[in-house]
């Protein structure tokens, strides 16, 4: 079965075509990073108008890319939360509309489930449980999905996201948007021992704050500048970058191994950081855990992981209405993984 | 030929069916910015109520506003969508030419003003003419104080409709001119299929992706910071305070 997903939660415009859940047809992703770029971070208003100037491109090309036409597709998914509301708003316009002219079953997707199914793409059907740290320039948080596929969230972010910490440091740093990447790039040059930034480790539980660590890396900045003392921009970067990934590699092995669980998953643009990468894989190898690392190009927002989220709800019988609304604060909370939920409605699994 | 019309710029929604011979079917709903929930499912229900298919469309008409941001592109969104998935061309008509059609048939200058948010209103003059209304100005966007003061300098004897119009009724009427009551206060689908539907005929019509929303004003550049709270997955804003500064966009 073919599904077409649609994500505009933030700000990519995105469509896929995603055959049974796991194999990826097209995955089409109309990037706005020039648009933001001028200011630093994601401006709503300008992300809402480029949904609707890339919408119908992003989902010609996924048809084109796809090699079919839309009654070759048998069902649209589409993120309904959480995330921007005019940004959503967008994309469920547009799915729904798909939906009645084709008589398509509707299946509206958390965004954050979108990003867990992802690992189905690279690595077949989920089996529960695992552990996901889910990283981006919007979330930062460590999901649970317990043995009978039910989400629950163990800890986020109470300040900034991993990826806002990432821009932040990077402008002042001197470094273009989206910051992330360019401090990948500039860490491989740098001591990550060079300055001892703060780890907020010592938090109860497994929310996080960055909000300190940023402060920590502003001050020392402005104490080497006002010292007359050199910045060597690649140890800075590796520094901050060495507490942030110390931080979510710690918190998200605890979690792991408070609940008992073999798997751990690494989804969200800032899962792309070769750091983390590394440091996760050590980690997990070190305790016989197994790391799920799907490539970057589907750990960043994209709608082949909506798509595949929205297949195991069609399987699932699911079906979502056409008056669905979108939902910016759409809770992941005690959300069933629909293909567990068809199982346990079997009678495979016991609830 | 069948023409579907999705009117959504402004607190009213509007979605109808219609043919030369008139309406078919129409649904209307004023409460709100609900716009997302509605216009799919008015779309369905006016077929279902007049026992049609989607497949019996021939063209879609949507407006393009000014007007309320997210409901303008929900319209569109859905328009451009609609037509892309059944291959049929559209119409994009401005909300304020299909107020202004709905008085038509006074002598007076015509001002069509909309709520614009951000105590700010979108406006246009238009006189009477055969077969509907010609707009004798550019669409503006401005204070009150800024639309009396054309209303004046115009020296004609206006009548001023639309919700933005009704809001300042004691400011416009201090001009000399007259307020149209709330039943006309709102642009909607049914005078936009009727003014569509002869470019549908004559085949003067739009490919959806030609579709451009009329914002009149440049984006809003505040980095959302906060409304992206959710995202974080952790201490998000509650829905309303989102919902709430959204709408100030409008
Ligand atoms: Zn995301």
């Amino acid at each position: 079965m073919l599904v077409l997903g649609i994500e505009t939660s933030c700000d990519e415009t995105a469509a896929a075509l995603v055959e049974d859940g796991e194999r990826v047809r097209a995955n089409v992703i109309g990037s706005q990073v020039e648009h933001h770029r001028p200011y630093g971070g994601v401006v709503p208003e300008i992300a809402a108008r480029a949904h609707l100037d890339l919408m119908l491109p992003v989902l010609d090309r996924a048809l084109v890319e796809g090699g079919c036409t839309y009654d070759d597709v048998d069902a649209v998914a589409v993120t309904v939360g959480p995330g921007l509301v005019g940004a959503l708003l967008v994309g469920v316009a547009a799915a729904k509309s798909l939906s009645l002219a084709h008589g398509l079953p509707l299946i509206g997707v958390n965004h954050l489930e979108g990003h867990v199914c992802a690992a189905q793409l690279e690595y077949g059907p989920l089996e529960p449980p695992l552990i996901a740290l889910i990283v981006s320039g919007g979330h930062t948080s460590i999901v649970l999905l317990d043995p009978s596929g039910r989400f629950s969230t163990l800890g986020a972010t109470i300040d900034d996201a991993a990826g806002e910490a990432y821009d932040k440091i990077a402008r002042f740093l001197g470094l273009p948007y989206p910051g992330g990447p360019e401090i990948d790039r500039l860490a491989a040059a740098g001591d990550p021992a060079a300055i001892a930034f703060p780890r907020a480790i010592l938090r109860d539980g497994y929310d996080f704050s960055l909000s300190g660590l940023k402060t920590a890396v502003v001050r020392e900045l402005r104490r080497r500048e006002a010292a007359g003392l050199p910045l060597h921009p690649p140890d800075v970067a590796a520094s901050f970058q060495e507490a942030i990934v110390d931080v979510q590699v710690h918190k998200t092995v605890a979690a792991a191994e408070a609940h008992d669980v073999g798997q751990v998953l690494i989804v969200g643009g800032v899962a792309a950081n070769t750091r983390l990468r590394r440091r996760m894989a050590d980690a997990c190898a070190d305790r016989g855990i197994r790391l799920l690392a799907p490539h970057p190009g589907l750990c960043t927002d994209n709608a082949a992981m909506i798509a595949a989220a929205g297949w195991n709800r069609l399987v699932a019988g699911e079906r979502t209405a056409l008056d669905v609304a979108v939902d910016p604060n759409l809770p992941l909370e005690g959300l069933a993984l629909g293909g567990a939920a068809a199982a346990r409605r079997r009678g495979d699994d016991p609830p | 030929m069948l023409v579907l019309g999705i009117e959504t710029s402004t607190a009213q929604s509007s979605v109808c069916l219609g043919t030369q011979r008139g309406l078919v079917a129409s649904a209307r709903v004023c409460a709100g910015p609900r716009h997302g929930e509605f216009t799919a499912t008015a779309v369905r229900f006016c077929l279902d109520q007049a026992s049609l298919q989607i497949g019996d469309v021939h063209g879609v008409a949507v407006s393009l506003g000014p007007g309320l941001y997210t409901g303008m592109r929900v319209g569109i969104a859905t328009a451009q969508a609609l037509a892309h998935a059944r291959r049929l061309p559209v119409v994009g008509l401005a909300s304020l030419d299909l107020l202004a059609f709905r008085a038509r048939h006074v002598r007076r200058l015509i001002c069509s003003v909309l709520d614009a948010r951000r105590g700010e209103l979108f406006w246009a003059f238009y006189r009477g003419a055969p077969g509907g209304v010609q707009r004798v100005s550019e669409f503006r966007v401005g204070r009150p104080d800024k639309l009396a003061g054309e209303i004046e300098a115009m020296g004609d004897d206006v009548l001023a409709i639309g919700d933005g119009a009704i809001e300042h009724r004691a400011l416009l009427e201090s001009t000399g001119s007259c307020v149209g009551s709330w039943s006309t206060a709102h642009p909607d689908a049914d005078a936009l299929v009727e003014l569509s539907l002869p470019r549908f005929i004559r085949e003067d019509t739009q490919r959806p992706e030609e579709l451009v929303p009329i914002y009149l004003r440049k984006a809003d550049a505040r980095i959302g910071w906060r409304q992206r709270g959710a995202l974080r997955g952790g201490t998000a804003p509650s829905a309303a305070r989102v919902r709430a500064g959204d709408d100030h966009g409008p």
